[in-house]
């Protein structure tokens, strides 16, 4: 019986060219993502770079970065809470507007995200008047920075709260209630700490992409070393006089972006 | 009055639920095929969910009265619940769970948590965390929160379903003996026969968020009125 022997073959090696056509797909991308990584960590050595961490911008850069993610972090995880648990609660078209809403930074361009800010509370921003008599100059400060940031980043850390708490088992919370618990303490002790590890991982990702924060900024926040100049600024002004500086402090970046994912990942693991 | 009255309609889903029943010194078995809204009924008495008429007194005084807009909110209601798969917190240990529902200083609370261990027989599970323990011993310490918290009636999900076959008799011959020295108003949801037996209560059957039958399990025996009933009893119509 020739026949079926044929199709076989002929399917054995459709299935090859088929299997090495997604090969090379695959392997493209992952090239693609891996070798400029690559570059940035073996371009150089480490002597020199070494020598670019000691350059003076570096050390204050470090510090605002610091300093102005950990602020917008408590302003996310202190609001974030809380919406994320009205959301997860929520029923109804409203709360599912409020959802997308709140979803929608996230995806926005930086650059939209600098000109909503400026026009909100900027000078002449719908805010502007309004803070100008209490003595208020929101752009080109720090608390600019933390705007930016928090704007930006906090849509990562809500939407993983929320999934978070969806996925707790309503009975658990149910029961707490008929034990004698007020709303308010069925969420601080059980939906709080059941729900940690996502929490902790939205708060993760929502630092990281503080951390790395940049057209938002540079157009609300402005690029003043010292006052507004966080790391991916500073690796920005580098980048026109020295470009192992910027490599340095991307390099730094990066180390810190694995850092935190590895964290993730075995944060995730129970 | 003493004892737990209910008198009821709810909407859930596109499903009425109606249910009428006073339970006192013998629990009230709720039966019926799966979707017949015996949970639902549950959450509707713990106030879970709310009732779209109806009234519902826990010795004499009223939980909920929907012509007089009356709706006590759940963790005020001192009944309590035991859902299918115990719903143990899983952050706590054995002594925190049950000594979440008691309102007492910090010392006062880890003696009457462990006295509520002891009285289920489990005062070696304390320090144990809800993974670590088996079916038969979460449905204990799931008892023991409840009972901690001193409710005035108990409602049971299928507190036996989510066991093992092999440790199923011996636990429903201890939950019954425990419901009798307890004696709270108690509903207990089931679909398995021997659960009825042995809890000797009055058998009330929901078939599509109605009752179709009650009485003893004698009585259904003798003219069960629907086939679901004369399956359940054992008999053929």
């Amino acid at each position: 019986m020739p026949a079926p022997v044929t199709a076989v073959r002929r399917g054995a090696g459709g299935d090859l060219a088929v299997r090495g056509g997604l090969g090379l797909l695959a392997g493209l991308l992952f090239a693609l993502l891996a070798f400029p990584l690559a570059a940035l960590l073996l371009g150089a050595p480490p002597g020199e770079l070494a020598r670019g961490l000691r350059d003076p911008a570096v050390l204050p850069a470090a510090a605002l970065s610091l300093a102005s993610t950990a602020a917008s972090l408590l302003v996310i995880v202190a609001g974030g809470t809380p919406l994320a648990w009205a959301i997860a609660r929520g029923r109804g078209r409203r709360w599912r507007a409020v959802e997308t809403l709140v979803e929608l930074p996230a995806v926005l361009p930086p650059a939209v995200a600098g000109v909503a800010l400026l026009l909100a509370f900027g000078r002449r921003g719908l805010l502007g008047p309004a803070l100008a008599r209490l003595g208020v100059g929101v752009p080109f400060t720090l608390a600019a920075v933390v705007l930016a940031q928090s704007f930006v980043a906090a849509p990562f850390y809500v939407q993983a709260a929320v999934s978070a708490f969806r996925r707790l088992d309503p009975d658990l919370l149910f029961v707490a209630r008929t034990l004698g618990a007020t709303r308010a303490r069925v969420f601080l002790t059980v939906a709080l700490p059941v729900a940690q590890s996502g929490l902790a991982g939205g708060a993760a990702l929502a630092w990281a992409r503080a951390l790395g924060e940049f057209g938002a900024t540079l157009m609300f926040a402005g690029n003043m070393p010292g006052r507004t100049q966080t790391l991916p600024l500073a690796i920005y002004t580098a980048l026109e006089s020295d470009l192992r500086t910027a490599q340095s402090l991307s390099i730094l970046l990066v180390a810190a972006a694995f850092a935190l994912l590895v964290a993730v990942r075995a944060g995730r693991r129970p | 009055m003493s004892g737990l009255e209910v008198d009821l309609e709810g909407t859930i889903g596109s499903m009425r639920v109606q249910i009428a029943f006073r339970a006192a010194d013998r629990p009230i078995v709720l039966m019926g095929p799966n979707g017949a809204g015996k949970t639902s009924a549950l959450l509707l008495v713990a106030g879970g969910l709310r009732p779209a008429r109806g009234r519902i007194t826990l010795d004499g005084a009223p939980l909920f009265d929907a012509a007089a807009d009356l709706d006590v909110p759940v963790e005020r209601r001192s009944i309590g619940f035991l859902p299918q798969r115990y719903a143990l917190f899983p952050h706590l240990d054995v002594l925190g769970n049950v000594a979440y529902g008691i309102a007492a200083p910090l010392a006062e609370r880890r003696r009457l948590a462990r006295e509520a261990l002891a009285e289920l027989e489990i005062d070696g599970l304390a320090e144990r965390r809800p993974r670590e323990l088996s079916g038969g011993e979460m449905q204990r310490v799931a008892l023991a929160r409840a009972l901690a918290a001193r409710p005035r009636a108990l409602l049971l999900d299928e507190p036996l379903a989510a066991l093992d076959p092999s440790v199923r008799r011996e636990t429903r011959r201890f939950l019954a003996q425990r419901l009798r020295a307890w004696s709270l108003p108690t509903v207990v949801v089931t679909h398995d026969r021997a659960d009825a037996e042995a809890l000797d209560g009055e058998v009330l059957v929901l078939e599509a968020g109605a009752v179709v039958q009650r009485g003893s399990l004698q009585s259904l025996a003798a003219a069960p009125a629907t086939s679901f009933v004369a399956e359940l009893v054992g008999q053929s119509i």
